[in-house]
C-alpha cells in the first residue's frame, strides 16, 4: 500500500522537460493531380456525370483536388468492366499468375510507401507516423498475404470446392482510407472475384494512387474499378443487379440501410460497422502500460476507429490512480500537423465529423458528465478536437451508449469480473474490447464472455493481415483478415 | 351384427388422435393428448388461447392445435437467452452427449413418430425413412459438437509478439421456421446444427406437421436438454415470420420455407438489429458449415514477453 501512495504522487512532466522542434515530412516529392476522373477497366475517364467535387485538407481547410463524382451511368460502366475481366480474364487465370499479380500490387505500394503515407496524411488528417507505421505497410502486407492465398484456397474451407463469387463492389470509408482498400481488394481478387470500389468522398486520394498501381502492376483491365463519389453513388454500387457480392465498412445505420436494401436479392454481403469497445482494466493490471493501451485505444487516429476503445472500465480500487496519470499522459500527447512527425493526434477528418463530435460532447456535458479536455492549442485554421475524457457518467449516458468517432472517453468504475463483463456487453455493438491484468486466468476468462469479435489481453488496436477482424451483434457480420476473410469471397 | 358392434368399439378405442391400435376388444375410450407448445422445458397452451383444427385425410378433426402468438414468441426469446448463456458454457462433450442422447430417445420412440406422421398424411414407408434420417443426422451433428471448433479455429503468425488465435463461438438466440415438406428432419435439420454449436432456438413448426414438432418437444424434454435451450411453437408463419425476424434480442434468423414474399420480409426486418439470415434450401444437408452460419469468430489478442 505504502509503495501504492508513493506512485499516486509522482507526476511525469514530460512536456516541461525537453520541447520538441517541428519536424515536418516534406509533401514536395508527391505527385498529384489537379484534377481525378474514374478508374474505369484500367483507365482513367472522365465521368459521365462531368460533375467533379473537392477533396480538402482537412488541417488547413484547403483544397488538394478536384475528383469525379460517379453517376448511375458511371458504375453501369465500371459493373459492365468488372463482369467482362471476371468472365474473360480473371476466373479463367491460373490461380498462381493471379496471385503474382497481387504480389506485384504489395511490391509496388511498398517502393511508393513514403508517397501513399504523405497523400494519406494530407487527404485524411491522420498523424504521418501512424500512416508510415502503420497504414500503408499494413496495407501493403495485406495484399502480400492474400497473394499467397491465391493457389491455394482448397486449404482455407475444407471439404469444399471453393469457387469465387463474381463482381464485389465494395464500399469503404474514410478513417483508413489505403488500409480499408487493401482489406476489401486483396482478398477478392485472390479469391478470382473482380472489384467496383468506392472510396469516401472525404479520402479519395489514396484509392486513385492504387488505380495507378493496379495499371503499373498491368492488373489486366476491369479486374479493379475505382468509382468516386458520394452516397449516392455507393447506393448505385449496392443496388446493381450486375454485382455478386457487397462488402461494406462503415456506420451501423448506413450498415442496416444496405442490408434492408439488399434484401429479396441472392448477393451476398458482409458488413463491418461501428463499436463501443469496453477497454477493462483490473486492479492488478500493469497501470503505467494500461495508461499506454487507453491513450492508444481512443486517441489512435483521432478516435475514427470502429474498434476505439472508447468505454473505459476500471477497478474501483485503481480509478482515482488510473483517471490521474491518464490526464498526466493526456498533457503530454501533441496535437497538431499531420505531417509532422511528432504528432500524437492530428485533424479530425471533415467539418460534418467535428460537427457530430461536438453535438454529442455537449450531450455528455448536460447529461451530467464531468468533462475534462488536455491543455493543448489547437491550430486556428483545419477542423481539431482536443482530447477529452468524461468521468461522472452512466450506462444510460447517451455519450456511452453512442459511437462517437472522435478521440472522447467514457469512465466508469465497477468493482468484480461479473460487473465489467455485464457493463461491457450491455451495448447492441459487439466489435472489439481490451483487458488489461496480469493474471492470466482472468484475461482470458473475461476475454471469453466478452461479445466481441476482436478481444485484445494487455494491448489495444493491434492489426495483422493473418488475423481476422469483424464484429458480433450490431457490429457487422463476417470476417476480414486472416484465413477467415477468405469465405467472405468464396462459395 | 356382431362385426358391426366390434367396428364400433374399435373407432372409440382408437380416438382421435389414434395412437392406441391393440384395445380392438376392450370397451373403454381412448385418452387424447393435448397439443400445446414448448416453451422453458414447460408445455403451455398457447397464452393467446387461440388453435387451428388439423384435420386427417377424411376431414376429420385430429387435434385442436395451438395457434401461437406473438407474445408466446416473445416468451420464448426471454427464456431462450437465458438458456443459451448456460448451454455455451456447457463443455462440447457434454453437448455431443445430449445430442446423442437425443438420438437414443427418438430411435427407442421410432414407431410412435411412424404413427404419428401417418396421421399427417405420410406413408408408412416414407415416416420410416424420415425417422432413420434425422436420427442419424442427430448423430451426425452429436459428433461434431467437438470438432468443429478444431476445423474452423486457427492460431495467427502475426508479425508482431502476440500469441492470437480465433475460434467460433455461438451467435445466441436463433430463431427458426421450419420447412412445410417435413415432418421431424424439418426440426431436427434446424436444431441440431445450432445446438451443437452452443445456441438456444426457437422453432416454428410446420403448419401442417404439428403433432410431430409436440411429440418431438417430448423427446427433447426426455432427453437432458435444459428448458429454454429449444423452444417450439405451433402456428401461422405468414402471421408470425414478421415477429420471429424483427425480434431486437434474437441474433439469428434460419428459414427453411420456400415462400419468396416471406423471405424478403424476413430479409428487410432481419436488418433492424443486424440479425444474421440462413436459408437452408436442402433440408436433408449434413454439413459443418450449417454450424458456421450461426458462429462467430472471435480472435484474442496476447503479448508474448516477460
Amino acid at each position: 500500500m505504502a509503495k501504492r501512495t508513493v506512485k499516486q504522487n509522482t507526476k511525469l512532466k514530460f512536456d516541461t522537460a525537453w520541447q520538441y522542434s517541428a519536424a515536418p515530412e516534406t509533401p514536395d516529392h508527391i505527385v498529384l493531380a489537379d484534377k481525378y476522373d474514374l478508374f474505369i477497366n484500367g483507365k482513367f475517364v472522365a465521368p459521365q456525370s462531368k460533375k467533379y467535387f473537392d477533396t480538402i485538407n482537412p488541417a488547413k481547410e484547403t483544397r488538394i483536388a478536384s475528383v469525379a463524382e460517379a453517376s448511375q451511368a458511371d458504375v453501369d460502366a465500371a459493373v459492365k468492366a468488372a463482369r467482362t475481366a471476371y468472365d474473360k480474364v480473371w476466373s479463367k487465370m491460373p490461380a498462381r499468375e493471379r496471385g503474382k499479380y497481387i504480389y506485384r500490387i504489395a511490391r509496388i505500394m511498398q517502393e511508393r510507401a513514403r508517397e501513399l503515407a504523405i497523400i494519406e496524411s494530407l487527404d485524411g488528417g491522420k498523424p504521418i507516423r501512424e500512416s508510415r507505421d502503420i497504414d500503408v505497410p499494413l496495407a501493403a502486407a495485406h495484399f502480400f498475404y492474400y497473394a499467397g492465398w491465391a493457389d491455394k484456397l482448397d486449404y482455407a474451407l475444407p471439404g469444399m470446392a471453393a469457387r469465387p463469387l463474381g463482381v464485389a463492389g465494395q464500399i469503404i470509408p474514410w478513417n483508413f482510407p489505403i488500409l480499408m482498400a487493401a482489406w476489401k481488394i486483396a482478398p477478392a481478387l485472390a479469391c478470382g472475384n473482380t472489384v467496383v470500389l468506392k472510396p469516401a468522398e472525404t479520402t479519395p486520394l489514396t484509392a486513385l494512387k492504387l488505380a495507378e498501381i493496379f495499371r503499373d502492376a498491368d492488373l489486366p483491365p476491369g479486374v479493379v474499378n475505382i468509382v468516386t463519389g458520394a452516397g449516392a453513388t455507393g447506393a448505385s454500387i449496392v443496388n446493381h443487379p450486375g454485382i455478386d457480392k457487397v462488402a461494406f465498412t462503415g456506420s451501423t445505420d448506413v450498415g442496416k440501410i444496405i442490408q434492408k436494401a439488399l434484401a429479396g436479392t441472392t448477393k451476398k454481403y458482409t458488413l463491418e460497422l461501428g463499436g463501443k469497445a469496453a477497454n477493462i482494466i483490473f486492479e492488478d493490471a500493469a497501470i503505467d502500460q494500461a495508461i499506454e493501451g487507453i491513450v492508444n485505444g481512443i486517441f489512435f487516429n483521432q478516435g475514427h476507429v470502429c474498434c476505439a476503445g472508447s468505454r473505459l472500465f476500471v477497478q474501483e480500487s485503481v480509478a482515482n490512480e488510473v483517471v490521474r496519470k491518464l490526464k498526466d499522459r493526456m498533457e503530454t500527447l501533441i496535437i497538431g500537423d499531420p505531417l509532422d512527425k511528432n504528432t500524437d493526434i492530428g485533424a479530425i477528418n471533415s467539418r460534418e465529423q467535428l460537427n457530430k463530435i461536438k453535438a454529442l460532447v455537449k450531450v455528455g456535458v448536460n447529461e451530467g458528465g464531468d468533462c475534462y479536455q488536455s491543455s493543448c492549442t489547437l491550430p486556428s485554421k483545419g477542423f481539431w478536437f482536443k482530447p477529452t475524457i468524461f468521468t461522472g457518467v452512466a450506462q444510460s449516458s447517451r455519450i456511452v451508449q453512442e459511437e462517437i468517432f472522435g478521440p472522447v472517453l467514457s469512465i466508469q468504475t465497477f468493482r468484480t469480473v461479473e460487473e465489467a463483463v455485464e457493463k461491457a456487453n450491455n451495448t447492441p455493438y459487439g466489435l472489439s474490447g481490451g483487458v488489461w491484468s496480469d493474471k492470466g486466468s482472468k484475461v482470458f476468462k473475461v476475454t471469453s464472455k466478452i461479445k466481441a469479435g476482436v478481444l485484445w489481453a494487455n494491448t489495444y488496436n493491434k492489426f495483422d493481415p493473418t488475423s481476422p477482424f469483424g464484429g458480433f451483434k450490431e457490429s457487422g457480420m463476417g470476417r476480414e483478415g486472416g484465413m477467415h476473410g477468405l469465405s467472405a469471397y468464396l462459395k | 351384427m356382431e362385426t358391426k358392434q366390434k367396428e364400433k368399439i374399435k373407432k372409440v378405442a382408437v380416438g382421435l388422435n389414434g395412437h392406441s391400435h391393440h384395445a380392438e376388444t376392450e370397451v373403454r375410450l381412448a385418452v387424447q393428448k393435448t397439443y400445446k407448445l414448448y416453451i422453458d422445458g414447460k408445455f403451455p397452451r398457447t397464452e393467446s388461447g387461440r388453435y387451428y383444427k388439423l384435420n386427417d385425410k377424411n376431414g376429420k378433426v385430429i387435434a385442436n392445435i395451438c395457434r401461437a402468438s406473438r407474445k408466446d414468441f416473445r416468451d420464448a426469446v426471454v427464456v431462450a437467452r437465458k438458456a443459451q448463456g448456460e448451454w455455451q458454457k456447457k463443455s462440447a462433450f457434454n453437448r455431443s452427449q445430449i445430442l446423442y442422447r437425443i438420438a437414443e430417445t427418438l430411435e427407442t420412440r421410432r414407431q410412435q413418430f411412424v404413427s404419428t406422421l401417418g396421421l399427417q398424411s405420410v406413408s408408412d414407408a416414407a415416416a420410416q425413412k424420415e425417422v432413420s434420417a434425422a436420427v442419424d443426422m442427430l448423430v451426425y451433428y452429436a459428433g461434431w459438437c467437438d470438432k468443429y471448433q478444431q476445423v474452423f479455429s486457427c492460431v495467427n503468425p502475426v508479425e508482431s509478439s502476440h500469441f492470437n488465435f480465433s475460434f467460433p463461438e455461438p451467435t445466441g438466440v436463433v430463431s427458426a421456421i421450419a420447412s412445410q415438406q417435413l415432418g421431424l428432419l424439418n426440426l431436427v435439420s434446424l436444431m441440431a446444427p445450432a445446438l451443437a454449436g452452443g445456441n438456444s432456438i426457437i422453432i416454428l413448426a410446420a403448419e401442417k406437421f404439428p403433432l410431430t414438432a409436440i411429440d418431438f418437444a417430448e423427446v427433447l424434454n426426455a432427453s437432458d436438454v435444459p428448458g429454454g435451450v429449444v423452444n417450439i411453437l405451433t402456428g401461422f408463419s405468414n402471421e408470425l415470420h414478421t415477429h420471429f425476424s424483427s425480434h431486437m434480442d434474437v441474433n439469428a434468423i434460419v428459414y427453411a420455407d420456400n415462400n419468396s414474399a416471406a423471405l424478403k420480409t424476413i430479409q428487410t426486418n432481419a436488418a433492424s438489429n443486424v440479425k444474421r439470415v440462413v436459408v437452408v434450401q436442402h433440408v436433408a444437408e449434413e454439413s459443418p458449415y450449417r454450424i458456421m452460419e450461426l458462429q462467430e469468430v472471435k480472435t484474442t489478442w496476447h503479448p508474448v514477453g516477460i
